[in-house]
């Protein structure tokens, strides 16, 4: 009976989209339909929106205030692999990675809702999987960045000091965010595995997924406005 | 497995399993109810050395060279922390983790929040951050002296007292008291878009519940740059690296900074810092709407407008926030940008103060002590807005700022003004926690001693700022262009702090005997319409709503309805239950 009127409701509200807008927030009901977790996640991800988007606008200040010249990024991220001097070569891997990971995650929800529960852990473990390899590939990075080119937060003797500060922070505190991912990723594909969530049903799959493509649309940026500015 | 059908929470049955331990009650309780008394008891203890600490200050303003305690480092360390204190750990801390956890779901007719387990996280992440700042008073060097601003480069650097250590712990503190808002905010936010009951329309909302949701969501969205701002800053003091450090020479020696941007710091701390007036500001002007509304026995004048004045400054709270830095070093054009859009703040505030008198205006108006509060409310809010017209304008703020008349104006817009609402609001709910009343006699006088005594402080405040008295001072010293009668006005100041704290004491003191031995109110004794004083058991047990949740049928402002018989009409009575007057039957009332 109530799936009737939510029917009524819907086509009653196709007349004009920005009516059914006013009609669904004036209603005595959920104002968004979904479950509470699912906003509350839409929630937090506004306001880690916030903090990256804080945090890449204060790169681009210290960016344009530095007194010393920027590092030229494709000096800064090449590898030699088999003298030839790559740019960007490490970087295109991880953001390919990471981007494949979504894919991942994506069919993971997939599987989830049509209740196939084994391809949905193999596939969430498999996400975690290409998340940690992004993190090990970081570690690779930065220990290239700090040992070979011996740039610190607080040195940088291929230009700007501001450069590693700005870059270890705002790629650390992602890499955080990738790690925490991994984390939850492997806490809810096992907990899917042992039948918790089968009474409730597999929203939180749908959950932990808004959070894993968020991490790679926040990468998405830093890749643009670190390596390719 | 198919996709989950949303339960609606109005047929969400009480399931939850009703905690017997004392610890599980009352400690590590997951009830709203018992976290958000949790919440106020920290607040008010942590606000109360705040007060303390304002109290010392003013000691020394007042009678310079009569305390050997107060040394030039300590003064500005007093400063910071009341500042900082009142603004975050009481003022937010209390309106939101206070008011909003115990009112929002009483308010919208749920049984808790939605996830109660993060809730009570939230409480004790905050207990967390407020034992770290507290710390700071016993590591060496005491807390940080940088002004609650922080500003740096003289914030992290030797030379500014607690630059050691405490600095350090007020920006981990802080940190972590973001991340137990973050928790209890997004609970709040979803409680109040998901949880509604049948009929509680977002329009059918008490204004108290508006000025908390929209308020909590500046909180999710300003928090962030104070996060980002402080992580840089500790990098900056313990790693040295250059976010916010310029090349300095200090005290004779080059330091190894150098290609930072000090403004930059101000820029995000005032991103957080002015939508944070309104994280404060907007609660109060919701509680002081319904305690106006139900005390003058009328409805809300323009409740649609009320909400949408929230609603408007919330959102221009965030394109404002440069107007604290026009000293700072700006283009002229910014400037004129920031000073408009300030000014046009000034238009849904007066649209509220407005609304509030025409509440009052012809209403049935009982003078109870959270009504005095909350006419008090208006006119001390009325005082601190004014005086922010005249900040807001480029050409006034500049002889003014840095001077005790910017001091004034910010204590009277949010810091007494939120206070009085806080007051009032504590007055009138104090009846749902305990079924008590306050002692009435006492809040008489705590309410004059503290209107009074508060313009007693802050009048003379504004004069001594157009004189040029600068603030954060330690001492005037030999100063020409500042008269002796400065002196005399500063004595007066302390002696006035000093009587308002004292007040303060007698106010706690109420509430310590009331609670146990205050006269009895029985249900709803304001004759409130709203859902929370229309509960199964009163007070409200765990779980909130006994058996059935409630069913809503009209908005919150059902006062004086002409011909039925109790003068109110509570949100959950249906058309058909309502009480007539016996012989006017035929006279049938509107029905919301």
């Amino acid at each position: 009976m109530q799936n009737d009127d939510h029917q009524k409701d819907h086509e009653t509200n196709k007349a004009s989209s920005w009516q059914s807008v006013v009609n669904d927030w004036s209603a005595d009901k959920q104002s968004f339909d979904m479950p509470w977790g699912k906003l509350m996640m839409w929630l937090f991800l506004l306001s880690d929106t916030f903090i990256f988007s804080i945090f890449l606008i204060s790169y681009m200040n210290v960016r344009m205030s530095a007194t010393v010249a920027w590092p030229n990024p494709s000096e800064v991220f090449a590898l030699t692999i088999a003298g030839h001097h790559i740019p960007l070569v490490l970087i295109a891997i991880m953001t390919f990675i990471l981007i494949t990971s979504s894919g991942t995650m994506a069919m993971a929800v997939n599987y989830a809702y049509q209740g196939n529960k084994k391809k949905t852990v193999y596939l969430m473990l498999a996400t975690a999987l290409l998340g940690a390899s992004f993190i090990g590939m970081q570690a690779f990075e930065w220990t290239k960045l700090i040992v070979e080119e011996g740039i610190r937060p607080w040195e940088n003797p291929m230009g700007a000091n501001q450069f590693g500060a700005a870059f270890f922070m705002i790629t650390g505190f992602h890499g955080l965010h990738v790690s925490a991912g991994v984390i939850y990723l492997t806490v809810i594909a096992k907990r899917i595995n042992q039948g918790k969530y089968d009474k409730k049903g597999y929203h939180i799959v749908e959950i932990t997924g808004l959070y894993w493509h968020f991490v790679d649309l926040v990468w998405v940026f830093i890749f643009a406005f670190f390596y390719l500015w | 497995m198919t996709k989950m059908e949303n339960v609606a929470i109005a047929d969400q049955v009480d399931e939850s399993s009703h905690p017997s331990t004392f610890m599980s009650k009352y400690v590590w309780s997951q009830d709203h109810k018992v976290i958000a008394i949790q919440y106020s008891i920290t607040a008010i203890l942590v606000g109360l050395v705040a007060l303390v600490l304002s109290g010392i200050m003013r000691l020394q303003l007042g009678f310079p060279n009569e305390f050997s305690f107060i040394d030039p480092s300590s003064y500005l360390q007093f400063v910071t922390m009341h500042g900082m204190i009142m603004v975050i750990y009481l003022l937010t801390a209390l309106l939101l983790g206070g008011f909003g956890n115990y009112l929002i779901p009483l308010m919208v007719g749920a049984r808790d929040m939605v996830f109660p387990y993060l809730n009570m996280l939230s409480y004790w992440t905050y207990l967390l951050s407020v034992v770290v700042l507290l710390a700071s008073f016993f590591v060496s060097g005491g807390p940080t002296g940088a002004g609650w601003t922080l500003y740096p480069p003289q914030a992290i650097l030797s030379g500014t007292p607690g630059a050691d250590a405490g600095i350090l712990l007020m920006l981990v503190s802080l940190a972590i008291f973001i991340v137990a808002f973050t928790m209890g905010g997004l609970n709040y936010v979803t409680t109040i878009l998901q949880a509604r009951t049948k009929g509680m329309t977002l329009m059918r909302m008490p204004l108290t519940l508006w000025g908390i949701f929209v308020a909590t969501i500046l909180g999710l969205l300003a928090f962030p740059a104070l996060l980002v701002s402080a992580i840089m800053m500790i990098f900056d003091k313990v790693i040295g690296t250059s976010f916010f450090m310029p090349a300095i020479l200090s005290l004779g020696e080059t330091l190894d900074h150098s290609g930072g941007s000090p403004i930059l710091f101000q820029h995000l701390f005032w991103f957080f810092g002015h939508p944070e007036v309104y994280i404060v500001a907007l609660p109060a002007f919701g509680m002081v709407s319904d305690v106006i509304s139900i005390h003058a026995r009328k409805n809300i004048f323009g409740y649609r407008m009320m909400v949408w004045a929230i609603i408007a400054i919330g959102g221009l709270s965030f394109v404002v926030w440069a107007h604290h830095m026009y000293v700072s070093g700006m283009n002229p054009y910014f400037g004129f940008f920031f000073a408009t859009t300030t000014l046009i703040i000034a238009i849904p505030t007066a649209l509220k103060v407005y609304n509030w008198l025409l509440t009052l205006w012809r209403g049935n108006i009982h003078l109870t002590v959270p009504m005095l509060f909350a006419i008090g409310f208006i006119f001390t809010f009325t005082h601190g807005g004014l005086t922010g017209l005249m900040l807001g304008n480029v050409i006034i703020d500049l002889p003014l700022s840095d001077t005790f008349f910017v001091v004034a104006h910010f204590h009277m817009v949010m810091g007494v003004s939120p206070i009085m609402v806080l007051f009032a609001a504590i007055y009138h709910w104090f009846p749902l926690l305990t079924g008590r009343f306050l002692n009435n006699k006492l809040g008489h006088f705590h309410f004059w001693g503290t209107f009074l005594g508060t313009y007693a402080i802050y009048m003379p405040m504004h004069y001594l700022g157009f004189l040029g008295v600068p603030r954060r001072y330690y001492a005037m010293g030999d100063t020409d262009f500042i008269p002796q009668s400065a002196q005399t006005l500063n004595a007066g100041i302390t002696v006035s702090a000093i009587i308002v704290g004292l007040v303060q004491l007698v106010f706690i003191a109420n509430v310590i005997w009331s609670t146990f031995k205050g006269k009895k109110s029985g249900r709803n004794p304001w004759k409130a319409t709203s859902l929370e004083w229309q509960t199964a058991q009163f007070p409200p047990g765990h779980g909130n709503w006994g058996e059935k949740l409630p069913q809503v049928y009209r908005w919150a402002y059902d006062y004086s309805v002409p011909n039925v018989k109790d003068d109110f009409i509570p949100q959950n009575v249906a058309p058909k239950d309502v009480e007539y007057l016996a012989d006017k039957q035929n006279n049938n009332p509107r029905q919301k």
